[in-house]
């Protein structure tokens, strides 16, 4: 059938649903991180469909171009935070940073 | 089958497979570089969406900075003798379980509902100089809070990373 | 030239002296000479936009101007309708000239300020307060509504306390300070209550507006004697903040802070706030309102009078006759000549702000001559330690001999002007309602006045010094010390307010300021206008004959006896010794009042502390000890639990055998055996409970038992739900997740 607004938010929806597995399966901090930026990008993909199918409102891409910047300020800050940790605790493994102090 | 639906259904293949192997994968590496490749499909999706601006944004700042970023992030976290790397996952199964509900439920919702579509598409050529205007008018506001926003970040981050000096 | 352009400049005259205070208060150290350049030249911007004012009012346009705005909007309140608070400003005659009362006198005082507070030890914060007293008086003169006059009132009353208290090492500077705020309070009991009489009557707290309200029938309660109350309780706050009887104790205590706050506030704009606030609510008085009010001032005047008149301290001197002065415009207000009153309140600014800075001006000078020759002991401020200071101090003493004239009601002064209208009045009013004894009173005061400030002038300024050496140390005060002076000095003679040096009618003031229309009912109105005007034009020739003879006596025998030497003062002292230390004691209104109030209050205290410690801890530990026994209960070793446990046995029964009686009485009336069952059952089983209690059981096992079995459950649970807590983000996540889920199926 023709391509309509249903297909987009379908694939934004599987692609956030990969992200979340992303999140809450993978030991790696870093991974986390990528499962996060699945997620940014799938509610992106939803906005801007959206602003299309809309009469090509162009807030909803307005608020696209927020998100990504702040997907892109926090994963700098997220990154910061793992190389501090990883100075710290010799690993970038979730499960064994579970000390809240030294 | 339009040529439309065509490339649509390319990208999209792109896009969900790079993050399924983002998702699946036991390389950091094999994560690291498809999630490049899932970055090229959704910026090919959104030029579909007539959303030429964003799409070159999202290349820029996604692949060029947040990408490269997560690979500075993994290459100084993991000691690399070897190309591959092994990472391990924990509580796959009812992780599984729950995305396929999430998953399930989000495509019906969407699926069975009746969106109230605009279905002629006004000519639009570019959207940069629409959305330079909305930025200094309408959204004049969040987009000033938005570069403080990113101001604190940079100094977040640098002041977070700095090795602490040895006393 | 619109009305907006002096709405526009009065804001701006209110505002100017808040931001002098605020850059004071907060920056006054950093700046050079600590600010003072900053308050004085705010004040005196202050002045010329309000002459400006004045003018354009007076030239230009007839009737009052407002700024009204809506502050609260409680929109529809059941019960009472629609509620909404409008606050603002007027612009009116009134206002217009005591604005530039009020500034005149703060801007001269500024500059006065600069040469006495020279090196004093909070000078910046000098200068803010009396930036915030400025705006505070401002308030009150500004507002057209009662909720803001109360709020200036008491920002006055704030102002008053801080720069009273200036000197608040010296512990009887800071008794001055809180004993003028506590007796302020006071009156401002009463005028809160006159208020929310009138705001729960007209629900609204804007002058025209009840103006109108009562003048088109509504009054409180619907009856007079209530809005007389209404009248006579807002005058109760001037009566605290004019320093009226019975209030006036804090003003002579008030001469502890600096002289020039004295000159602003105590002589000059604070105190007269009060008649300013009987001038603004003339409308409302009944007159029986106005009788009160008019024998208040009376009683003031003479009471104070006769004090002033063997005081020793120079300020003192001057306190008590800032008194007796402001209850002459009292009692002018009350009697019905409301120009003369107000007249009499822009003159006596002049010139009371001029004797007090001119005393200021004569301890400055015998400060720098006692601190010359090192003596510290000797009161600076005492008459009996000066003397012929006229001759090196020139300017001091001609202008206080302008001054002294001035309130001496001397012809060719604005003093007389004032002073004559307001005795005219007095005559009028004695005539038409058979008071005579106010015009007695207020021609008396007239004479006792000039006696008192004359015998002021001649021992201070005439005569010979006592210490020749010191003396030689006296010199006139610094230029802007003197500079006041000669201002104050000018604007006390009379061209300023009537071409005609004998009636003031003819003169601009008369013509700017009329008496307001009376609103309130027919039956409870004072004096019509008309009626009190003829009145006036006849009493008035007769009250000018009587008050320059009855001054001209009082100057003769100031002259006579401390001139002339020809009435020997001490000798009248100790003959009427009595009399003496009654006056010079200031009637010994302090000690009475300290004996009923102060006394009172802590005799009430006494009572109460008897009560709370036995009574109620009586209560209190005896609940405890019962308490006790119940849960201890029975045991060998403590002989009081052994003791209360058997009482309670004691009282269990019979409790238990009462209740029985009671359940046993309405079952009685149903069936007898079964009735009487269950009572010997009731009685056994209460019996049996509270032996048990008693024995100490019910802690033991009943509470016990509750707080075990509910540590088990929790531990119990703690088990099974421990699991779930692994500690790590990712499985709080899921939980989230599921937690959508179900809240999807839930809603969809």
């Amino acid at each position: 059938m023709q391509v309509g607004l249903t297909h987009y938010l379908i694939l934004s929806a599987i692609l956030f649903s990969l992200g979340i597995y992303g999140v809450v399966t993978r030991k790696n901090a870093i991974l986390v991180l990528m499962g996060i930026e699945l997620i940014l990008n799938s509610a992106n993909i939803n906005f801007i469909a959206f602003s299309r199918y809309s009469g090509m409102q162009l807030d909803g891409q307005v608020i696209a171009v927020f998100v990504i910047i702040l997907a892109a300020a926090e994963a700098a800050v997220a990154l910061a935070i793992v190389l501090n940790i990883y100075q710290r605790f010799k690993t970038v493994n979730v499960d064994e940073i579970n000390k809240l102090k030294e | 089958m339009s040529l439309f639906d065509i490339i649509f259904y390319f990208f999209a293949i792109v896009t969900l497979v790079s993050a399924g192997i983002v998702v699946f994968s036991r390389n950091i590496i094999y994560s690291a570089f498809s999630l490049l490749f899932t970055f090229f499909g959704v910026a090919g999706i959104y030029i579909l969406l007539n959303a030429d601006f964003i799409a070159v944004a999202q290349l820029l700042i996604y692949v060029g900075g947040i990408l490269v970023l997560l690979l500075f992030g993994v290459m100084l976290t993991n000691k690399v003798i070897s190309v591959d790397i092994k990472t391990g996952t924990v509580q796959t199964l009812p992780a599984l379980l729950l995305v396929a509900m999430t998953a399930g439920s989000l495509c019906g919702i969407f699926y069975v509902t009746d969106w109230k579509i605009v279905q002629s598409v006004p000519e639009v050529s570019t959207t940069t100089y629409s959305l330079g205007e909305m930025f200094m008018t309408t959204y004049l506001l969040p987009f000033e809070v938005a570069s403080v926003i990113l101001l604190v970040a940079l100094i977040g981050a640098v002041m977070i990373a700095r090795r602490d000096k040895q006393e | 030239m619109s009305p907006e352009l002096l709405i526009r400049l009065s804001l701006i005259i209110l505002l100017l002296p808040l931001f002098s205070f605020l850059s004071l208060i907060f920056f006054g150290k950093r700046l050079s000479r600590q600010g003072d350049w900053l308050g004085t030249s705010v004040l005196f911007i202050c002045l010329t936009l309000s002459f400006v004012v004045l003018y354009l009012k007076l030239t230009m346009f007839e009737e009052p101007i407002s700024l009204t705005f809506k502050w609260l909007d409680f929109g529809n309140v059941p019960l009472i309708g629609f509620l909404q608070i409008y606050l603002g400003m007027v612009v009116d005659n009134l206002s217009a000239i005591m604005m530039v009362v009020v500034c005149i006198v703060s801007a001269f005082v500024h500059l006065f300020s600069i040469g006495y507070m020279k090196d004093d030890v909070r000078y910046s914060r000098y200068f803010a307060y009396l930036g915030i007293f400025t705006f505070s008086m401002l308030v009150i003169v500004l507002t057209n509504n009662f909720f803001t006059m109360y709020v200036g009132w008491e920002l006055v009353g704030l102002s008053s306390y801080l720069l009273i208290g200036h000197w608040y090492e010296k512990k009887s500077a800071s008794n001055a300070a809180i004993k003028a705020f506590v007796v302020n309070r006071i009156g401002d009991i009463g005028m809160f209550t006159g208020i929310m009489i009138l705001y729960f009557t007209f629900r609204t707290f804007s002058f025209n507006a009840i103006f109108s309200a009562i003048q088109s029938g509504r009054i409180p309660m619907g009856s007079e004697a209530w809005l007389t109350a209404a009248g006579i309780l807002i005058f109760c706050g001037a009566i605290g903040k004019s320093a009226q009887f019975p209030l006036h104790v804090w003003l002579p205590d008030a001469m502890e802070g600096p002289t020039p706050v004295s000159a602003l506030i105590h002589a000059a704009t604070m105190v007269a706030a009060g008649v300013y606030l009987v001038a603004r609510t003339f409308p409302m008085m009944t007159a029986d309102a106005l009788l009160v009010i008019a024998y208040i001032g009376a009683v003031t005047a003479f009471i104070s009078a006769t004090i002033a008149i063997a005081q020793n301290d120079i300020k003192k001197v001057l306190a008590y006759s800032t008194i007796s002065q402001l209850g002459y415009m009292v009692m002018g207000l009350g009697v019905g000549a409301f120009t003369a009153g107000f007249f009499h309140l822009t003159t006596h600014a002049m010139f009371k702000a001029g004797l007090f800075l001119g005393s200021g001006s004569v301890i400055y000078a015998m400060h720098h001559a006692l601190h010359h020759q090192g003596d510290h002991h000797t009161d600076a401020q005492d008459i009996r330690n000066m003397g012929g200071l006229g001759k090196k101090m020139k300017i001091t003493f001609f202008t206080f001999l302008m001054y002294t004239l001035a309130i001496s009601g001397v012809p060719f002064t604005s003093g007389f002007l004032s002073k004559d209208e307001i005795l005219a009045g007095t005559l009028a009013f004695g005539g038409l309602t058979g008071h005579y004894l106010i015009p007695i009173i207020g021609f008396l005061v007239a004479g006792l006045t000039a006696f008192y400030m004359f015998r002021l002038v001649i021992i201070t300024f005439l005569g010979e010094h006592i210490d020749r050496n010191r003396i030689e140390h006296i010199h006139e005060s610094p230029k802007t010390m003197t500079i006041p002076l000669i201002c104050f000095a000018v604007l006390s003679f009379f061209a300023f307010f009537s071409f005609n040096p004998f009636g003031a009618s003819a003169g601009w003031f008369y013509h700017a300021m009329e008496r307001p229309m009376s609103v309130v009912p027919e039956s409870v109105r004072a004096t019509e206008i008309e009626i009190f005007e003829e009145a006036l034009h006849h009493s008035h020739v007769p009250a000018m004959i009587l008050s320059l003879s009855v001054a001209g006596l009082g100057i003769l025998i100031a002259f006579a006896t401390y001139k002339w030497k020809k009435i020997n003062a001490d000798a009248i002292a100790e003959k009427f010794n009595w009399l003496y230390k009654f006056l010079l004691n200031k009637w010994y209104f302090d000690e009475l009042y300290g004996a009923v109030v102060v006394g009172g209050t802590l005799a009430v205290t006494r009572v109460l502390r008897w009560f709370d410690n036995n009574i109620i801890d009586g209560v209190v530990n005896g609940t405890a000890s019962w308490t006790r026994a119940v849960v201890f209960g029975y045991t060998d070793h403590v002989k009081e639990q052994k003791t209360s446990a058997s009482i309670f046995l004691i009282l269990g029964g019979l409790v238990s055998v009462m209740v029985a009686f009671f359940v046993g009485q309405w079952f009685w009336a149903q069936q007898a055996i079964v009735s009487a069952i269950i009572m010997a059952l009731l009685t056994g089983g209460l019996t049996f409970f509270f032996f048990w209690a008693g024995a100490g059981g019910f802690d033991l096992h009943v509470v016990d038992g509750l707080v075990n079995g509910v540590a088990y459950f929790s531990g119990f649970f703690g088990m099974i739900f421990r699991k779930f807590q692994t500690g790590k983000v990712q499985t709080y996540i899921i939980f989230v997740l599921l937690g959508v889920m179900v809240l999807f199926y839930v809603f969809r």
